[in-house]
């Protein structure tokens, strides 16, 4: 079981809710995923309304709300933003997302850093999405965010775990769920994510955007337990071939 | 410090135009083939020698849009408050010298029409006026989005250009966008088609999204009025401003918009006509030369033409738009600006959205978010 603060998972494939062709689709496929945290974006929510249609296709008991504030571009900002999510969604879970970017949606690390720091502090569950920085996880860590959502690779390009060996780095070190986010485009990328021993991953636009969103979360709940299982029955040793010397250094004992 | 003026300035328009038409079909294959495309690779993609691959363009523009905007499209509302006008455009029924009824809205009147907007559903509004900086100048405006602003989500305007600390202060009132559009990048041309009023300064024009990037809007749309001049130059020298204002204020969104001239109480004809199939290649094309740019198509466009664009690129319409102050609940006999041709009813056009498998998103912002 995955524990994040006082919740646990059993599933360790969180999902999004952007990019659906409609709000009962999305929730079909949600419920296929089997996923028990889902983040939603508050610019496309009407907080004050609970029968807003995305909320209302997210009541179910299985499912954990975990706001968003994608949009904002400064630390102020995003503060605001969760205080009003808190206040309206009745959670103080939040996954901090800052990009003053609007292209690329690469989050800012100084605005982020700025923002965990506080938002600790008014008593709200900080998972922040950041790029796969291994020192900026750690001082993350430090100011006491309860995971840390590495980027895979840029949002929404489907390109699989470019920042491998930062990710690498980053699973090794940490003291917090490592959650990668953003880039996992396919369920070989989401399986190998769990092989290398992240604790659980989001996908959103792999699944959104399939001809067949329903199955495809099927297939990525699949590849997430598949990858879990196999990395904690430790993979077996990849065999390098064997070393060729040009000038053999034992030769001399013959 | 530097301005697109000193960039487009390096330009010459006739030049231009023939580096376009000289593209050859090797030319549009290799803008077909890259992965990244870049101005070269979209004046082959506008160019005469296109139009065989246009099939070929329509889906690759499609996979892109899907991949980043979903299967989503989000809806807007114009909103005009004034057709007051001190301007003279020869191709706008707001045009100084056209004798209307002028009418400004009152408070009352906004509200009244914003009642009716959010009746049908909409959260994200676009306020548009004339140039008539006495009327309806940044007082009005600020006014204006301070009375509306608790109402909508996305607040955006289409008025005069203004000045960088104007903008500062609507923004500090919760404006999120402004679009505002060259018209043509034809330097003579336009001059002639804005003889009179503060808009005959085609540089203050040119320069006005730098003045909106400095303020640090969230949001800048560009675009030209397909009819005054060649439409492939003046696409490219938009993707071209595009490029620029990318990199330069790059926490800004953008925008495109693609209006054809139409019918309007006063009447010009298109010098150069853009047909259906010209404004699907130039859609395409923008898709191409950038996946994130939002591509937005209003009321302007006939019906079937709408119901096919929203899957090769768009991501934004309107719909029901009225073009006269007051036109939605105040005086809905009034005059338009221009006539719209998709006269289609809200209800029915999120119907015709779903029914080809789109999401329609009302909200996409917070107005209390900085």
């Amino acid at each position: 079981m995955l524990q994040i603060a006082d919740k646990k998972f059993s599933s360790r494939l969180f999902t999004g809710t952007g990019k659906f062709s409609s709000s009962s689709l999305m929730k079909e496929a949600l419920l296929a995923s089997e996923s028990e945290l889902v983040t939603v974006a508050l610019k496309r929510v009407d907080v004050e309304d609970t029968q807003d249609d995305i909320l209302r296709h997210l009541q179910h008991e299985r499912i954990n709300l975990l706001p968003n504030t994608s949009g904002v571009r400064t630390a102020k900002e995003a503060v605001f933003a969760a205080q009003l999510s808190r206040e309206a969604l009745e959670t103080n879970w939040v996954k901090l997302e800052i990009h003053p970017d609007p292209k690329y949606l690469l989050p800012d690390p100084l605005e982020t850093l700025n923002a965990a720091e506080e938002l600790v502090k008014l008593g709200f569950v900080v998972m922040p999405y950041i790029h796969a920085d291994p020192v900026l996880c750690k001082r993350l860590e430090e100011v006491g965010v309860q995971s840390v959502m590495p980027l895979g690779a840029p949002i929404g390009s489907n390109k699989g775990l470019k920042t491998q060996d930062f990710l690498e780095i980053i699973i090794d070190q940490s003291n917090v769920p490592v959650i990668v986010d953003a880039g996992i485009g396919a369920p070989s990328h989401a399986a190998f994510a769990m092989e290398l021993g992240a604790d659980a991953v989001l996908v959103n636009t792999a699944i959104a955007v399939s001809q067949h969103p329903v199955e495809m979360a099927k297939a990525f709940k699949m590849a997430v337990t598949a990858g879990r299982m196999a990395y904690e029955a430790k993979l077996a040793p990849v065999v390098h071939k064997k070393a060729e010397a040009s000038s053999p250094l034992t030769s001399f004992l013959n | 410090m530097r301005n697109f003026k000193s960039v487009f300035d390096t330009y010459n328009w006739d030049k231009t135009l023939e580096s376009i038409f000289v593209k050859t079909e090797h030319d549009v294959l290799r803008a077909l083939g890259n992965s990244k495309h870049d101005l070269e690779d979209f004046k082959a993609l506008i160019s005469p020698a296109a139009k065989p691959y246009l099939e070929q363009m329509a889906q690759l523009s499609r996979q892109l849009t899907k991949k980043r905007f979903g299967n989503t499209i989000q809806m807007y509302s114009p909103m005009y408050l004034s057709n007051e006008c001190q301007n003279i455009c020869t191709y706008c029924g707001f045009s100084m010298t056209n004798k209307i009824p002028r009418r400004t809205l009152t408070d009352a009147e906004i509200l009244k029409e914003v009642a009716y907007i959010k009746s049908k559903g909409y959260d994200h509004i676009l306020l548009v006026t004339g140039e008539a900086n006495k009327i309806v100048g940044v007082d009005y405006i600020n006014n204006a989005l301070q009375l509306i602003r608790s109402q909508f989500a996305n607040i955006t305007i289409e008025v005069q250009p203004l000045l960088q600390d104007e903008y500062e202060l609507l923004i500090e009132s919760g404006l999120y966008a402004v679009l505002v559009y060259q018209e043509t990048y034809h330097r003579d041309e336009y001059k002639k088609h804005h003889p009179k009023g503060k808009k005959s300064n085609f540089d203050f024009r040119l320069d006005t999204p730098d003045r909106l990037g400095k303020a640090g809007i969230h949001k800048i749309g560009l675009g030209t009025l397909f009819g005054l001049e060649d439409w492939r130059a003046d696409s490219f020298f938009t993707a071209l401003h595009l490029k620029y204002l990318q990199k330069t204020y790059w926490k800004t969104k953008y925008s495109i918009s693609f209006p054809r001239l139409r019918p309007h109480s006063g009447g010009l004809e298109p010098k150069v006509e853009m047909t259906d199939p010209d404004l699907v290649q130039l859609i395409c094309a923008f898709r191409l030369l950038d996946e994130d740019v939002e591509l937005s198509i209003s009321t302007r466009e006939s019906e079937i033409f709408r119901n096919n664009i929203v899957n090769l690129g768009i991501t934004s319409i309107s719909a029901e738009s009225k073009t006269n102050p007051g036109g939605y609940a105040v005086a809905p006999e009034s005059l338009e600006q221009f006539e719209i041709s998709d006269e289609r009813p809200t209800e029915e056009i999120t119907e015709m959205l779903k029914a080809q498998g789109l999401d329609v998103v009302w909200k996409d912002w917070s107005n209390n978010w900085g």
